[in-house]
């Protein structure tokens, strides 16, 4: 893993949900080094702890961030402006399997976790089939950007104010009946990575998710954002931030 | 340019600042970001007899200016240490000061024992964990078992041995003076001071452990006292830690006492805060036209 840690230029933010927000940041080096999947560590004006946020957009020169106020840090996140100057660590973590061979994919975001599937729909293009889920109509993001990627795109809503009512596993149970999908991939509430994984095991699918957890150093030295996973018929608590925010769903326990 | 260098019970660095326990793994991590070899010295992450998993998570979480951990000592074990990472870190020019721990004091003298035979520098004696059922803090907080597993440590070792202590204590200077006069040839403080949050949305605390220690620069003040008096108690070297973030904070440790300083939660605002305390600490020095920041340790003048 190769990082580098320095404040970045703004150079463009938009609000795009209620409290979420995306920033483009300025910053060849660290876009460079970006995969699909990884995170960047964000100093928060004020607060001890930085701010763990998946990468939604790799771009030459730039990295593209999509995040939700959760609480102060992430507000004081937010008051930050085009133009200004934001600490990041960057770029963290182990992402996604990305394979040339594979003919079908299904990316899975749920909420907030919707924004690290974006980079692996531009990878995939029409080989993806991206389902979304969201609380409602108001709380759904990115479908435009999604579309834009050539991937097929499916929208759930737990209200079903827009798009399929429902949770995102009923359309991912009728993608893996029809068959030939070579793997899933996911990020979201915990409960969905659960089922996710749950119904990718019955089908035989591989599948990988990606993590979340509180974390302090980001890098695998404070061991604080501990995951109890078995790998090699060993139980072990795996770090989100090192050995993940991605694991293979067979590896998490649950 | 200030001479930055100080010696401890013998041991000489080239400056007195040490990224603390737990925060910096066993270096690797960090040295993606800065050569090693810039710090004064690495205390390594917290190492027992066995591996240990540690608790589950959440095992952090944010308070105002610092922070909680739980993360109840994980680490591979003494021997996967002295295999693979010490050897490592003995081709750095840093001080290595070996952090240990142990449920009983036999244990922490197992642990130090196998390293009796190895190149490390120091030996830092945790008594003082806040974050493990046996052992850890117990040591800590009473005077008899804190000298107790001080003699027995001391026993099997020649290493230079730095006890450390906890700040969850009524006198931390008499815990100080038992373990002084145990053996330690040196104490460092302060560990973390064990706090709480609860989820008010859910009625549940943040941390898994319920409980955690605290961080971060919220205890700054509490360690430049503690160091102060400690360094009044005893006649063997402080290292001071708690809360340290820039390079006027190590120079106040530095004058409370302590002749050199630990940087913990620091490091995870800003990884390079190791290197630019030191950087910090010389401009000071240099404008105060103070030859050695050797010159600085314990000349507060009290009232």
């Amino acid at each position: 893993m190769k990082y580098i840690q320095d404040k970045f230029r703004i150079v463009s933010k938009r609000a795009i949900g209620r409290d979420i927000y995306s920033f483009e940041i300025y910053c060849p080096a660290a876009a460079q080094l970006a995969v699909p999947g990884q995170f960047v560590h964000i100093r928060a004006n004020g607060f001890t702890l930085r701010r763990p946020i998946s990468i939604c957009g790799i771009g030459e020169d730039t990295l593209r961030i999509v995040f939700e106020i959760r609480g102060e840090g992430t507000a004081a996140i937010a008051n930050l402006n085009e133009g200004d100057l934001i600490d990041m660590l960057a770029p963290l973590g182990h992402g996604f399997t990305l394979d040339d061979n594979f003919r079908k994919v299904v990316l899975i975001g749920g909420g907030i976790g919707t924004p690290p599937m974006l980079p692996l729909a531009k990878f995939y293009g029409r080989k993806a089939a991206v389902i979304s889920g969201f609380r409602n109509a108001s709380a759904v993001i990115l479908q435009e950007d999604f579309r834009k990627t050539g991937a097929e795109t499916i929208l759930c809503t737990d209200d079903g104010s827009t798009g399929i009512h429902g949770f995102v596993t009923e359309p991912l149970k009728e993608l893996a009946a029809k068959g030939g999908i070579d793997a899933v991939y996911a990020c979201g509430p915990m409960p969905m990575l659960k089922n996710i994984a749950a119904i990718c095991k019955g089908n035989g699918i591989y599948c990988e998710i990606s993590l979340e957890e509180r974390m302090a150093c980001g890098i695998g030295a404070c061991l604080g954002c501990a995951c109890r996973t078995v790998r090699n018929d060993e139980e072990y608590f795996a770090h989100v931030c090192k050995d993940g925010p991605v694991f293979k769903a067979e590896e998490v326990l649950f | 340019m200030a001479d930055m260098s100080v010696n401890v019970c013998g041991v000489d660095f080239k400056n007195p600042i040490i990224p603390a326990s737990g925060v910096f793994g066993y270096g690797r991590e960090y040295e993606e970001l800065f050569p090693l070899d810039k710090l004064g010295g690495i205390a390594t992450k917290g190492t027992t007899l066995h591996k240990r998993t540690g608790n589950l998570a959440p095992r952090i979480a944010e308070t105002p200016s610092g922070m909680l951990n739980s993360v109840g000592l994980q680490n591979p074990g003494i021997d996967h240490f002295i295999e693979t990472e010490l050897p490592y870190l003995l081709t750095k020019d840093l001080v290595v000061l070996a952090n240990i721990a142990g449920s009983t004091p036999e244990e922490c003298a197992q642990v130090a024992e196998k390293l009796e035979a190895t190149d490390v520098h120091m030996i830092e004696l945790n008594i003082s964990c806040p974050n493990v059922k046996q052992g850890g803090a117990a040591f800590g907080t009473s005077c008899e078992m804190a000298a107790e597993v001080t003699r027995q440590v001391r026993k099997v070792t020649t290493k230079p041995l730095v006890v450390k202590l906890s700040p969850n204590v009524t006198s931390i200077a008499e815990i100080a003076k038992s373990v002084e006069a145990a053996g330690a040839d040196a104490v460092s403080l302060i560990n973390t001071l064990l706090g709480m949050r609860i989820d008010i949305n859910t009625g549940r605390p943040i941390l898994r452990n319920n409980v955690g220690g605290m961080s971060g620069p919220a205890v700054f003040p509490i360690a430049v006292r503690m160091v102060w008096q400690v360094a009044n108690a005893v006649k063997i070297p402080v290292i001071g830690m708690g809360g340290v973030s820039s390079g006027r904070d190590a120079i106040e440790l530095m004058m409370a006492g302590a002749s050199a300083v630990q940087v913990g939660a620091a490091i995870f605002t800003d990884p390079f805060a190791p290197v630019r305390i030191v950087e910090e600490m010389n401009e000071f020095l240099d404008s105060k036209g103070i030859a050695s920041v050797r010159d600085i340790i314990g000349t507060v003048k009290p009232w």
